[in-house]
C-alpha cells in the first residue's frame, strides 16, 4: 500500500450555505467532471458536496464525505474519527454520508480509482482523513483568531470549541463561514500519536450508524420508492452461458400489476408496480433457453477434474529447494487433498438498484462498491456522456465481496433494464434470494493437493498444488492480479509459507470453467488459510510437536504472526490441543491483507457428530488500531462468517445447475451455534491496516485442528457438515 | 380484489391480489420500508412484523389470511422493552450492515415481553429463526441481557 501524500491545498466555498468545504487539490478536468455531476440531480435537490471530504455546517455539525461504502465494516465511523481527532471535533457533532462518484477527488489510493475491497478503507485514507481535519481546524482556528485579534498560536480546541486565554471561546459552526474565505494552508502538522483522544480510544466513539439501523430508518437501496416507480425482477438463464432463444409473455402480461415484459441481455426483464405483480409476471413468463453454449458440468464433475489436474505439473508459483527430490527420497510421505466448494456471499440484502434516466442524464442510486467502473458502465450503456450521469452509493446490506464486481453486471443490468423500458420511468431492480444463490460469481471451487515430509521431528518438504479458477485472468482487471500468467488471488497465502520449510513448491492451475466466480470475503486465504494452515497442524502433530511451540519454532522470520500466536496462547491459557473433558483445541494463524489473526477454537461433537464451537480467542495485529470496538466486531463477524460456511456453505452444481435456492438449503450460522468469543488487539505503532477480512481464514483450520484431536481427523472436503460432494 | 387491514393501528385499505405476502404489501403499498425482504420463505426473519402482538414472518401471510388481526411494524415500536432493546442495540453497536436488525429487534422485544430475564438457552430459542449473515450474535446475546437488566430497573 502506497498512501500517496496529497496536499490539502484548496479551499472550496460551498456558495450560500455558510459552509466550510475542505478540498484536495484537483486537476481542471476533475473540476469539469465534478461540477457537471453536481448540477444534474434529477432525484430532487443536491444536498451533498463534491470534490471535499469535509462539510461543516452553520448548526455545527460536522459532515464526512465518505468515499467508502458502508456495509458493515464501519468505515463511516471510522473514516470520520479520523477527520474528528485532527479537528478535535466533538463525536456528537460528526456525520457520515457516502461521497459521490467522483475518480478525481475519491479514489481509493490503493486502487487508483473510486472504490472498496481488500480490507483499505481505513489504511488508505489514514492520513487522507487526518489531513483533511487538521486543515479544517487550522481554519477555524485562523478564523477565529482573525475575530478575536489574538494569535492563532493562542488558541486551542477542545471537543468543537475553540477556546483563548482571555476567556473567549466559540463552537466550529460560528466560524464556519469566516472560515471558508480563507486560504487553506499548505502544510498541516498532524497529531502525535500520543496525543490521540479518538484514535485507538476505547469507548471513544459510537458507530455512527447504529441508531438507524437499530430502529429501522436507515434506507438501503431496496427501500427507495419514487412515483411511477417500476419494481423489475429478470428471468435469468438456469445454466451459466444459456442464452433467451425465445420467449412468450402472454399470460405474463395479464397479471395485475405487471407493465412491460422486456428481453434484455441477461434475460428477460418484468417490469411490475410491485415486487409481488414483478415476481408473479416472472412466473408466468415462458422462456426457451439455448444451452448450446451453456456450462452442464457439476461439482462432481469438476471435482474429479481437478483432483487429476492436481496430480500433473502445474505453472509454478513459489519454490526454493528441490521439494520433489526430497519427497522422492522420503521414508513415509504424508499427503491430504482438500476440496472447497463453490460459495454464495448471501448479503442479507440481495443485489438491487435504482435507475432514472432521460435524454438530459441519469441517477443511478445503489450499494456501488466500484463506483468509477460501474459509473462508466451505465454511462456506456445508456449512450450517455459520464458527466450527465450521477452515481449515488447507498448503503448496503452487506457485501463479502459480491457487490465488488469485476464484470460490472448489475450495473450493467440496472442499465439495461432501464434502457428497455424507455426514459422517464424510474425502475428498481430487486434480486430474489433465489436469483442471488443461483446468480453465480461465487468463491470458486478449489482443490489443494498438499505432500510433505518429515525426518527427525523436522518438517523436510512440503509441496502444494492448487487447482481453481481465476476471476481475474482474461478480463480488464488483470493487471491488478496477475504476473507471470499467474493470479495472485488462486495461491496468496500458500506460494510463500511463514514457516521455514527448506525444501518448497507451490504450483497452481487456472481451469477453464463456465460459472462466474468472484472473490469471497478474504479471496484467496478462504481456501489457503484453510490448506496451509491444517497441513501444518498435520506434519507437527507427525514430528511429534505441539501445535502452538512447533509453529513459532519454524515462523522467526515473521515476528508479527509470532506475536499474534503467543498472544492468543496466552488468552487461551494454551495447554495442548487436549482433549480434555470431550472438548479440544485447534490453532491457526494467517497473514491476510498486512493484518495477522490467530485464533484457538474450542470444540466438542455435538448432536449427531455435528461439531459443536464453544469458545473463540483471537488475537489480530492490525498496526495502529483506529477504532478498537469495531475491529473487535469485525473479528466476531468474521469468525462467525467464515465458520458458518465452513461448517455449513455449499453451492453445489448439478449439471451445470445450481442446488440450493434458498436459505433453508444454503444452511447460514444462527445465533445458537455462534461460539462466545474473546478478541485482544496486540498495540502497535505500524500503519493501519485492514479487518473486514482478516478475521475469517483462521477459524476453519483452527476448527478442523480441533477437530483432528477428537478423532475425526481434519476434514478434506468442506462443508464439515452435511456436505454432499 | 381490496383488502382493509389494520396496521400500526391505522386501516388500510389495498388493491392487491389475495396471494400478496403482507410483506410486499407493507412495503410497496403502504411505504413502510423497515421491515425487510431477506429470503421469502421464512428462513431469515429480516420481515419480522407481530401480529397481535406475536411475532410474524410477513413474507409468508398472504394479505387475505390476515382478516381483523393487528399488526405491528418496526415504525410503530413503543413501550419500555421496545426502549431498552433499540437503547442496548446501540449501546453495544450490534448493527455492522444494519439489514437484518430490523427483524432482530422484533423479535428481541417480542422475547423480552414475554420472558423478562431470558437465559442464553431462550435467547437462542426465540432469536434462532434471525440470520445474520454479518453474524453480530455476539452482540444480540450481549445486547439483550444489558437490555433484561435495564427492564428490571
Amino acid at each position: 500500500m502506497t498512501a500517496h501524500d496529497i496536499s490539502l491545498s484548496r479551499r472550496n466555498l460551498l456558495k450560500g450555505t455558510g459552509a466550510l468545504v475542505i478540498g484536495l487539490s484537483l486537476p481542471q478536468s476533475g473540476r469539469a467532471q465534478s461540477g457537471a455531476a453536481q448540477a444534474f440531480r434529477p432525484g430532487g435537490a443536491a444536498t451533498f458536496a463534491p470534490n471535499a471530504f469535509v462539510r461543516i455546517a452553520a448548526d455545527d455539525t460536522v459532515t464526512v464525505l465518505v468515499k467508502h461504502i458502508e456495509f458493515g465494516q464501519g468505515p463511516f465511523t471510522g473514516l470520520a474519527t479520523l477527520v474528528a481527532e485532527e479537528l478535535d471535533a466533538d463525536w456528537g457533532q460528526m456525520r457520515a454520508e457516502h461521497a459521490p462518484a467522483d475518480v478525481k477527488l475519491y479514489a481509493n489510493l490503493a486502487f487508483g480509482v473510486q472504490g472498496t475491497g481488500g480490507s483499505t478503507a481505513i489504511a488508505n485514507s489514514f492520513e487522507q482523513m487526518r489531513k483533511a481535519g487538521a486543515t479544517a481546524r487550522a481554519m477555524l482556528v485562523q478564523a477565529a483568531a482573525e475575530a478575536w485579534k489574538v494569535p492563532a498560536g493562542e488558541i486551542t480546541v477542545e471537543k468543537g470549541v475553540l477556546k483563548h486565554a482571555s476567556g473567549k471561546q466559540g463552537r466550529f459552526g460560528e466560524f464556519a463561514e469566516a472560515a471558508s474565505k480563507l486560504q487553506a494552508p499548505a502544510e498541516v502538522k498532524l497529531k502525535d500519536p500520543a496525543q490521540f483522544k479518538l484514535i485507538g480510544k476505547e469507548g471513544a466513539v459510537n458507530r455512527l450508524d447504529s441508531p438507524g439501523k437499530s430502529t429501522g430508518k436507515t434506507q438501503f437501496t431496496i427501500d427507495i420508492r419514487t412515483p411511477e416507480m417500476l419494481t423489475v425482477v429478470v428471468a435469468r438463464p438456469p445454466r451459466f452461458g444459456g442464452k433467451v432463444a425465445s420467449f412468450d409473455a402472454t399470460e405474463a402480461k395479464k397479471i395485475k400489476g405487471v407493465v412491460d415484459v422486456q428481453q434484455i441481455g441477461s434475460g428477460v426483464a418484468v417490469y411490475g408496480t410491485g415486487m409481488w405483480p414483478a415476481l408473479k409476471g416472472r412466473e408466468a413468463l415462458k422462456v426457451t433457453w439455448d444451452e448450446s453454449g451453456a456450462e452442464k458440468r457439476g461439482s462432481r464433475e469438476l471435482i474429479a477434474e481437478y483432483r487429476a489436474l492436481a496430480r500433473t505439473p502445474g505453472t509454478v508459483a513459489g519454490k526454493h529447494g528441490d521439494a520433489e527430490a526430497v519427497l522422492g527420497k522420503a521414508d513415509k510421505v504424508i499427503e491430504a487433498e482438500y476440496v472447497f466448494p463453490y460459495l454464495a456471499h448471501a448479503p442479507m440484502e440481495p443485489l438491487d438498484g435504482y435507475l432514472e434516466w432521460n435524454a438530459q442524464g441519469a441517477l443511478a442510486r445503489f450499494g456501488s462498491q466500484f463506483q468509477t467502473t460501474e459509473h462508466q458502465t451505465i454511462a456506456t450503456i445508456l449512450e450517455l456522456p459520464p458527466e450527465k450521469v450521477q452515481l449515488e452509493t447507498m448503503l448496503a446490506g452487506g457485501s463479502f465481496g459480491r457487490r465488488a464486481q469485476v464484470s460490472q453486471h448489475l450495473a450493467a443490468e440496472l442499465a439495461m433494464v432501464g434502457k428497455a423500458i424507455g426514459p422517464n420511468r424510474p425502475v428498481k431492480l430487486v434480486w430474489t434470494r433465489e436469483d442471488d444463490l443461483a446468480g453465480g460469481y461465487y468463491r470458486p471451487l478449489f482443490v489443494h493437493r498438499m505432500r510433505g515430509a518429515v525426518k527427525d521431528g523436522k518438517i523436510t518438504a512440503w509441496t502444494n498444488s492448487i487447482v481453481g479458477q481465476s476471476f481475474f485472468l482474461g478480463t480488464p482487471f488483470e493487471a491488478m492480479t496477475v504476473k507471470n500468467g499467474i493470479d495472485a488471488t488462486m495461491v496468496e497465502g500458500a506460494n510463500e509459507l511463514p514457516y521455514e520449510v527448506a525444501d518448497f513448491r507451490c504450483e497452481v492451475h487456472a481451469t477453464k470453467v463456465g460459472v462466474p466466480t468472484l472473490w469471497w470475503r478474504s479471496v484467496g486465504h478462504t481456501h489457503t488459510g484453510y490448506a496451509v494452515e491444517c497441513f501444518i497442524d498435520q506434519l507437527l502433530q507427525e514430528a511429534g510437536q505441539d501445535p502452538v511451540a512447533g509453529r513459532l519454532a519454524l515462523m522467526g522470520k515473521h515476528p508479527r504472526l509470532v506475536g499474534v500466536l503467543k498472544a492468543v496462547a496466552d488468552m487461551a491459557k494454551w495447554n495442548g490441543p487436549g482433549p480434555v473433558d470431550g472438548r479440544a483445541r485447534g490453532v491457526a494463524v494467517v497473514e491476510s491483507f498486512n493484518s495477522y489473526v490467530a485464533q484457538i477454537a474450542e470444540v466438542s461433537l455435538g448432536a449427531g457428530g455435528e461439531p459443536k464451537v464453544h469458545k473463540v480467542w483471537c488475537a489480530v495485529d492490525c498496526g495502529i488500531a483506529v477504532n478498537p470496538d469495531i475491529i473487535r466486531a469485525q473479528m466476531e463477524g468474521g469468525i462467525g462468517f467464515g465458520l458458518g460456511h465452513i461448517l455449513y456453505g455449499e453451492l453445489t452444481l448439478d449439471q451445470g445447475r445450481p442446488v440450493q435456492a434458498n436459505f433453508d438449503s444454503y444452511r447460514s450460522l444462527r445465533i445458537h451455534e455462534m461460539p462466545e468469543v474473546e478478541v485482544r488487539i496486540l498495540p502497535s505503532t505500524e500503519k493501519p491496516s485492514g479487518v473486514g477480512e482478516p478475521g475469517v481464514p483462521p477459524i476453519g483450520p483452527a476448527v478442523a485442528n480441533a477437530l483432528a484431536r477428537l478423532g475425526r481427523g481434519r476434514p478434506l472436503s468442506l462443508p464439515m457438515v452435511g456436505g454432499t460432494v | 380484489m381490496v383488502h382493509s387491514i389494520n396496521i400500526n393501528g391505522t386501516t388500510h385499505r389495498v388493491d392487491v391480489d389475495d396471494d400478496t405476502p403482507l410483506l410486499w404489501v407493507l412495503r410497496d403499498n403502504i411505504g413502510l420500508t423497515g421491515t425487510k425482504f431477506g429470503c421469502g420463505v421464512a428462513q431469515c426473519g429480516a420481515c419480522t412484523v407481530y401480529m397481535d402482538g406475536q411475532p410474524l414472518r410477513s413474507c409468508s401471510m398472504p394479505v387475505s389470511a390476515i382478516g381483523e388481526a393487528k399488526i405491528t411494524t418496526i415504525e410503530a415500536l413503543a413501550g419500555k422493552e421496545a426502549q431498552a432493546v433499540q437503547a442496548a442495540w446501540v449501546k453495544h453497536d450490534v448493527p455492522q450492515c444494519g439489514y437484518c436488525q430490523s427483524g432482530q429487534v422484533m423479535s428481541a422485544i417480542a422475547l423480552l415481553t414475554e420472558i423478562r430475564k431470558p437465559t442464553d438457552r431462550d435467547i437462542d430459542l426465540a432469536m434462532n429463526g434471525n440470520l445474520c449473515r454479518c453474524a453480530t450474535y455476539v452482540r444480540i446475546r450481549a445486547a439483550i441481557h444489558d437490555a433484561a437488566r435495564t427492564l428490571e430497573g
